[in-house]
């Protein structure tokens, strides 16, 4: 069965079912139920912690949930070997927050990595896609840079070449948007939307930056309190019946989540005795 | 007053538990740092690269800090031997304290901080940074292509250090010893000759030296990987590898010279 | 720096350190020295050899010819059985010559000190050298004092 809501979209690549998981005392999933269409770009949204990043570090097996499964095109993703888990992991693409390019090598280089470790392609070859994968996110004159010469918008443009060098079939982005200036910001959506249409792939977008997120999104899913809160077309979230749903869309100061941290009686504070513990 | 006895037990209870559970995982460790050996079959230039920043770049320090060692052991080897009439006797306690003790100790002892630190903090800072996560996601094993030559590099280059220590120290005993105090260059060959044995004396102390480079090298790899992502888990990581790593060489040493040179 | 320089540095440090190792053995150890593999046996018995060891010198003339190779206890004589290896090129020892434990030095490593006699016969591999000292005894030397000052009153 299919969850999505009245839209028409293409068949399931990953399937998430009673998905648990915890760390230490919280709880961060709680029975999370979601399905991610094989083309297109799906948004996962909700406030900061709660565990957007934990998600995609399941969807890829670096974590393993205390109960429920993850499919990933119909592989159970914690079922698998280590080589097996390895062969899947090539074709997916995971964009960090930070870039995570690979310090002590250039530009080149990071991008070089994955064909070089997983392919037998010869240096000539290599250097053919690297140029190809660097000119498709604009970045082809950077190519001999080292990382720590690159602003963090290029940087991350860079790991983007680097996501999708083997050609995989989904690219997993962990905030793509924080931190960036608004040309930077434009670029960076563009790319995502291109990326995902030219190569007919899915692409799971994480954040919490409404406005971007909501321009280039397919489907959405809006997670808080380790819940799907709710989820469907873009346009169904901006005339949501839910109350804190718009709070979240619309980025109101006070509803649902309160502006004020509980505190006692202003009154009662201001004039309670000195030295007097707050009740 | 019960209550706070209580809770202070607790938390003596709560830091046993976590010490034990890390020793646990620093072990797990160890044996996937073996396993992962087997990356550098196909790639030698991982490990020449970290031979390179690991053992080359320690070197000065431990040739000028042999020199020193060698030449203030042979002032005071003279001091204390030249009222019994028995001054030839200088290189015989300056080559068989630096082979034995010395040369092994001093040179681990350095190694922790200087190597060591830096082991830690590269490893560290590349878990902070996500890198090693973004390895694992592009189907790379981080600790194959990151830890393993590192560990290896400490493990190997730690008795070349000793043996470099060692020797440096030797012939600035010898310079103290016949240039400056004017003792006969034959007898100071002639004696270390008679007393320093192959086996015994040059071998312990190299076997002793391999011990504590597995060692350090454990702990310093161990630290970068287990680290608290951030700039104070950094911090932390890198001082707990020195001081560690220190103690375990000093009482390693005790356990090693008893059970080498004990009768 | 590029990888040549390193990997030509890196082999550098560890020739280096074998260097260091070589010149730590062949210099301070007694490997240069005697290795007493090829030499040819020859025996002595002692009433009493001290702290005369395995590997402990045998020397001519202050000169080192030899090591112990092995001390047994010979239930026949009720004494000490020490065997020696000499060194091959030392072989015109008269079958008279003596064996004698001595001390090196202040701090007391025993050696064997050989004296040559005057017989046309020479020492060979299984020889026994008739003419033994045993290693000083302090005891006894203080009793033999002892009693001789005893004896002069």
């Amino acid at each position: 069965m299919v969850l999505y809501k009245d839209i028409n979209l293409s068949e399931t690549l990953i399937k998430i079912r009673g998905l648990k998981f915890s760390r230490g005392d919280r709880v961060i999933f709680d029975n999370v139920d979601m399905d991610i269409p094989r083309t297109g770009v799906t948004a996962i949204m909700g406030p900061s912690g709660t565990g957007k990043t934990t998600l995609l570090k399941l969807i890829g097996g670096q974590l393993t949930p205390d109960a429920g499964t993850i499919e990933v095109d119909g592989q159970n993703v914690h079922q698998l070997k280590t080589k097996d888990l390895y062969t899947l992991r090539k074709r997916m693409g995971m964009l960090f927050q930070s870039g995570a390019l690979l310090t002590d090598l250039s530009v080149f280089e990071n991008v070089a990595y994955p064909i070089r470790e997983h392919t037998r392609l010869n240096e000539a070859m290599v250097r053919q896609l690297v140029l190809l994968k660097l000119n498709a996110v604009g970045l082809r004159g950077a190519i001999d840079l080292s990382p720590s010469e690159l602003s963090g918008g290029m940087a991350r443009r860079v790991a983007m070449a680097r996501a999708i060098a083997l050609d995989p079939m989904m690219i997993m982005y962990d905030e793509p948007f924080t931190g960036q200036d608004p040309i930077s910001m434009g670029v960076l959506v563009k790319l995502i939307k291109s990326l995902n249409d030219v190569l007919n792939i899915c692409s799971i977008v994480v954040s919490h930056d409404v406005h971007e997120t909501m321009s280039i999104a397919d489907y959405v899913y809006i997670v808080s309190a380790g819940t799907v809160v709710e989820h469907g077309a873009p346009e169904d979230m901006r005339n949501s019946s839910s109350e804190w749903t718009r709070q979240f869309m619309e980025g109101l100061a006070d509803g649902p989540v309160p502006f004020h941290f509980e505190a006692p009686d202003l009154f009662d504070d201001l004039f309670a005795e000195s030295g007097k513990k707050r009740a | 007053m019960l209550d706070s006895l209580l809770d202070q037990i607790q938390r003596l209870g709560r830091g046993t538990l976590t010490a034990i559970s890390r020793l646990g995982r620093a072990n797990l460790f160890l044996i996937e740092v073996f396993v992962g050996q087997g990356g550098m079959l196909t790639r030698p230039g991982l490990l020449i690269k970290q031979l390179f920043s690991v053992g080359v770049q320690t070197l000065i320090i431990i040739v000028v800090a042999g020199l020193f060692v060698g030449m203030v052991m042979a002032l005071q080897a003279y001091y204390a031997l030249v009222d019994f009439g028995a001054e030839d006797s200088v290189s015989v306690m300056v080559v068989l304290s630096l082979l034995r003790e010395l040369g092994p100790v001093i040179t681990a002892l350095l190694f922790a901080g200087r190597a060591g630190s830096a082991l830690t903090a590269e490893i560290g800072l590349m878990k902070a940074t996500e890198q090693l996560s973004g390895m694992e996601m592009m189907a790379v094993n981080p600790i194959e292509r990151v830890v393993a030559p590192r560990f290896l590099a400490g493990v190997i280059s730690m008795p070349i250090l000793a043996a470099i220590f060692s020797a440096v120290g030797v012939m600035g005993g010898y310079l103290v010893a016949v240039e400056l105090l004017g003792l006969d260059p034959g007898a100071f060959w002639s004696q270390a000759q008679a007393k320093v044995e192959l086996y015994k004396d040059l071998g312990n102390g190299m076997i002793k030296s391999l011990v504590f480079g597995f060692v350090v090298s454990w702990i310093a790899v161990f630290e970068g990987y287990d680290c608290v992502p951030t700039s104070e888990g950094l911090g932390q990581a890198t001082t707990r590898t020195v001081v560690y790593g220190s103690l375990a060489i000093l009482i390693l040493d005790f356990v090693l010279t008893a059970l080498m040179f004990g009768k | 720096m590029n990888t040549r320089t390193i990997e030509l540095l890196v082999g550098l440090f560890v020739a280096a350190g074998i260097a260091a190792l070589f010149m730590l053995a062949m210099s301070v150890s007694n490997l240069a020295s005697f290795g007493g593999d090829d030499g040819y046996i020859i025996k002595a018995r002692f009433d009493n050899i001290g702290g005369l060891k395995v590997r402990s010198p045998v020397s001519a003339s202050g000169v080192l010819i030899g090591r112990v190779t092995d001390i047994s206890y010979d239930l026949e004589g009720f004494e000490a059985l020490v065997s020696m290896s000499i060194d091959p090129q030392y072989n015109v020892f008269p079958v008279d010559s003596s064996a004698s434990i001595l001390t090196s030095g202040l701090l007391g490593e025993q050696y064997i000190g050989i004296e040559p006699g005057a017989e046309e016969e020479f020492l060979v591999a299984g020889s026994e050298i008739d003419i033994t000292q045993s290693a000083l005894v302090l005891e006894q030397i203080i009793g033999q004092f002892l009693y001789s000052k005893a004896d002069e009153e």
